[in-house]
């Protein structure tokens, strides 16, 4: 039988090289500042959010539009934390579960006008914006509530409980141990998969290559992270949710649905999707995961303040085009988005080491994304 | 020796290596109407579209005599200036607008340079008005208020604003009622006395035979004849035989060793209403049934209700007031939704692919398994793809999709190869009842005769099949019977034996006839 090989799409990990390539940069022009531990631990607690977010964002954004109301609503629900912890003292517990359920009642909001009323989304959500502001502003009565307790803290700065070798966290360590060989059983098993079905293979070295890159790369950070405070609490969070989100995106019927809806509405109908579902579902899951986005957020600064999130809906679009999304819908990934993420959180961290004001580094940030998505679309153009 | 004011000599135009129109000659007279007919994809809208310079000079060859200068038309501006303006079978007027300013779009009155002078629009679009028989019409009001007959009366206003010596009207009566028909068609008798030239483009020849002067038939791309009043004989027989009269050759593969069986698809009294206009009724009593085995063809022009019935039938993805049974193998089921359609074992191939029936940007895999996915390649809402690579590349290979793998976009795909994906995505949903709405526009030869081979299949797996062509041809060729559809409405049935163009073409005007009644 004949052995079917095709190389690997090296589009897909462009983005990937120019975050790397973007780390190297800082690293050379700060002279390794963003090398250290503590950066390295401040890049994933600062960026955790908009991670977050922009997994959420790339549903609606594969569906062909964006949620502007995502900033207000992480504000809201991080009041609504901020009121039930402080003024009305209830647990934990319930406070968290209340403000997820705000997330979602609001994310059910905007997916009603949109899926049911059929007013269009950038609409929808632009209201959304205002009103879920307006009501942050009215909840906190305009003021910051703080500050929470040590305990509710922890799922914003909080780290795993150490097994200490001196300076460094044994438990970095077996988690690196476990990632690596999750990664290389995985690619052997696919292999497996792909040869017992006659399909056609990537070659041994390509693969190789693909996977020592992002070995090194977990092993880095981990190790980064071992000799600094442990292993944060935020990133058991955030890999849930990529790990949840990538798969279902990539392996469920409903994700299918949406890349189906995204690409082409009216063949998606036809082929019995039911779209005004997907647009419902696909907003109310921004709503729950701008509330996850909440609770992680104040908890981080320890206090609920009314410009909380703002404009990080902004971010999180931003993210989803640098990470290869379309802007017409029907084309992305969440890999893609959690990159995309990691770029902007390295130009601002990076820029902020070297020195550069904030209103250089937003012009940056812009020139950025344009130049991206515009290379993107030329690429794309030469090739149809 | 008589005046022309058009001479359209020798044109022949070709995309990508077909050829629309092979040498076609166009004669019109100064301060006639002339009539142009032909089968649907004969070529008249494209021989119109390289006359207004939608497609420019330089992509055709011929030439174009236009009052005894040879013309190069780049634009459809440059064209316009001469005084010859086109009106599409699709309206373009902006339907918010008002009435004056649709008509003086894109000639705006001005003031001074960019300034609307907006009392002599008003003023001059009124006048307009008046010599199309709209003088009672308030010009203030916006145009989707009035009907579709009056609307198009504003685009030959809006025509008349241009200073036009030559009007082209495509399918003028095409969305129009008898009425509204006759009035439009007087106008044009009308504007004949103000010295205007008129083509017009129609399918109704007794509409032809009422305003023409001389008329000319095209078919295949090429000129067949033109006749004159008065001259020749001027009869709907003579017309027809000369837009269909054709040899079939063998190109259609024969239907070998396949059983028909029972009735296994039957809907009865259907009626459907328009989408936006709850009043107007789109399909009046439709009966039909197919057996097992059996490949039933919808014949008709276009706008006859044929893919209405189909998207109505098919989880009611069209119109409103939906009523009638529909009987799959003998049960009669309730379709309120595409899923509940394809549960049932009906499946839909749309027609235009690229709208309806593929995502363009995603690979021959997920296209070919995107209605099929819930039902067999997943298991609890989790996709198993392996299933989906192997059904994939099963049905690449038996229905020869020619693509390097089926990682490949569709978007990339021929024509041909992209309706045999949209055809494989049915296929998958194992459906017993399959109706394909146009599967072969727009492909070659070879890729429609490859079509015609997997609709045998079908027959022959005991499937029932509906084929939708205004290919009459194809109809005729591929069809065990066929239902003639006219005005929403079956205007006829014809069995395998009794069935020809000419058939068809007397099944639609004679049920013309009967409605004009």
């Amino acid at each position: 039988m004949e052995k079917k090989q095709v190389n690997l799409d090296m589009k897909q990990y462009g983005m990937f090289i120019v975050l790397i390539a973007v780390f190297l940069i800082f690293a050379v022009m700060t002279g390794g500042k963003n090398l250290s531990p503590a950066n390295i631990n401040n890049l994933i607690l600062q960026n955790s959010y908009v991670v977050i977010l922009a997994t959420g964002m790339l549903l609606c954004v594969l569906t062909g539009n964006v949620d502007l109301g995502v900033g207000s609503v992480v504000a809201l629900c991080g009041s609504v934390v901020g009121v039930l912890l402080i003024d009305f003292k209830v647990s934990k517990v319930v406070a968290i579960i209340v403000a997820l359920l705000v997330g979602l009642l609001c994310g059910m909001f905007a997916g009603f006008f949109i899926a049911v009323m059929g007013v269009p989304p950038f609409i929808v959500t632009l209201a959304t914006m205002l009103m879920g502001r307006g009501a942050t502003y009215t909840i906190l009565k305009a003021q910051t509530k703080g500050p929470f307790d040590g305990s509710y803290n922890y799922i914003g700065a909080g780290f795993l409980p150490k097994i200490a070798v001196g300076n460094f966290d044994l438990l970095c360590l077996i988690v690196a141990i476990i990632a690596t060989v999750a990664i290389i059983s995985g690619e052997i098993k696919g292999m497996a998969t792909k040869k017992k079905y006659g399909f056609a293979q990537n070659p041994l070295w390509q693969t190789v290559i693909k996977d020592g890159i992002f070995i090194l790369l977990v092993w880095f950070v981990l190790i980064k992270l071992g000799q600094y405070s442990g292993f944060p609490f935020v990133l058991v969070i955030m890999g849930c949710i990529v790990g949840i989100y990538h798969f279902i995106t990539s392996q469920t019927v409903a994700g299918r649905q949406i890349y189906a809806l995204g690409g082409n509405r009216k063949a998606a109908q036809l082929s019995g999707i039911n779209t005004d579902r997907v647009f419902f579902w696909v907003y109310t899951n921004m709503g729950f995961l701008s509330g996850v986005a909440g609770i992680v957020l104040s908890a981080r600064n320890g206090s609920a303040t009314p410009k909380a999130g703002d404009q990080f809906e902004m971010d999180a679009i931003a993210s989803c085009y640098l990470g290869g999304a379309a802007v017409a819908g029907g084309a992305g990934t969440i890999f893609g988005a959690v990159i995309g993420a990691f770029i902007m959180g390295i130009l601002n961290n990076g820029m902020s080491l070297y020195g550069w004001s904030t209103d250089i580094q937003k012009i940056v940030k812009g020139a950025v994304l344009l130049g991206a998505v515009t290379v993107d679309l030329l690429s794309k153009r030469k090739k149809g | 020796m008589s005046d022309y004011i058009l001479e359209m000599n020798h044109i022949t135009k070709e995309f990508s290596g077909v050829k629309a129109l092979d040498d076609v000659n166009l004669k019109v007279k100064r301060g006639e109407i002339h009539g142009l007919c032909g089968e649907n994809g004969a070529g008249k809208s494209t021989l119109m579209n390289v006359l207004s310079g939608v497609y420019p000079f330089g992509s055709y060859s011929g030439d174009i005599v236009y009052d005894g200068e040879v013309c190069k038309f780049h634009h459809i501006k440059d064209s316009e200036k001469k005084g010859i303006v086109i009106i599409h079978q699709e309206l373009a007027l902006s339907p918010l607008l008002s009435v004056a300013e649709n008509v003086f779009i894109g000639n705006e009155q001005k003031m001074f340079k960019g300034v609307i002078d907006w009392t002599k629009t008003r003023a001059r679009a009124q006048e307009m008005l008046a010599k199309v028989g709209l003088g009672n019409e308030n010009v203030n009001v916006p145009v989707n208020s009035l009907g579709v007959g009056k609307q198009q009366l504003i685009e030959i206003a809006k025509a008349m604003a241009k200073k036009v010596e030559l009007l082209i009207l495509d399918e003028p009566t095409a969305a129009l009622n008898d009425e509204e028909s006759k009035q439009l068609l007087d106008i044009m008798l009308d504007l004949k006395k103000q010295g205007i030239t008129c083509i017009i483009i129609s399918h109704k020849l007794n509409e032809l035979e009422y305003v023409c002067d001389g008329l000319t038939i095209i078919r295949d791309g090429h000129t067949i004849e033109t006749l004159e009043k008065g001259v020749d004989e001027f009869t709907e027989d003579r017309v027809i035989k000369g837009m269909v009269g054709r040899e079939l050759t063998n190109r259609y593969p024969a239907r070998e060793g396949v059983e028909v069986k029972d009735v296994i698809f039957e809907v009865n009294n259907w009626n459907v209403f328009h989408p936006d206009d709850p009043e107007r009724q789109v399909l009046k009593d439709i009966n039909i049934n197919v057996r097992a085995g059996e490949v039933v063809g919808l014949a008709g022009l276009m706008g006859a209700g044929r893919t209405e019935f189909a998207m109505s039938v098919f989880g009611k993805s069209y119109g409103q007031k939906i009523s009638g049974t529909v009987k799959i193998n003998g049960k009669e089921v309730h379709l309120n939704s595409v899923t509940d359609a394809i549960n049932s074992k009906l499946a839909y191939v749309s027609e235009d692919r690229k709208t309806y029936g593929l995502v363009l940007i995603d690979d021959i895999k997920h296209n070919m398994t995107m209605a099929a996915l819930r039902e067999y390649f997943s298991k609890n809402g989790v996709v198993n793809s392996n299933d989906e690579i192997l059904a994939a590349e099963e049905y690449k290979k038996k229905i020869n999709v020619k693509a390097n793998s089926i990682e490949q976009p569709v978007g990339s795909l021929s024509g041909g190869n992209q309706q045999k994906v949209v055809l494989a995505k049915w296929m998958l949903t194992q459906p017993d009842v399959l109706i394909l709405d146009e599967p072969t526009r727009g492909i070659d030869v070879g890729a429609k005769y490859e079509i015609y081979c997997v609709i045998n299949d079908l027959a022959k797996a005991g499937k029932a099949v509906i084929v939708i062509s205004s290919e009459m041809q194809e109809i005729i060729g591929t069809c065990d019977r066929v239902y003639v559809i006219n005005d929403g409405e079956i205007a006829g049935e014809l069995n395998k034996d009794e069935v020809s163009q000419e058939k068809i073409m007397q099944c639609i005007m004679s049920h013309n006839r009967r409605g004009e009644q």
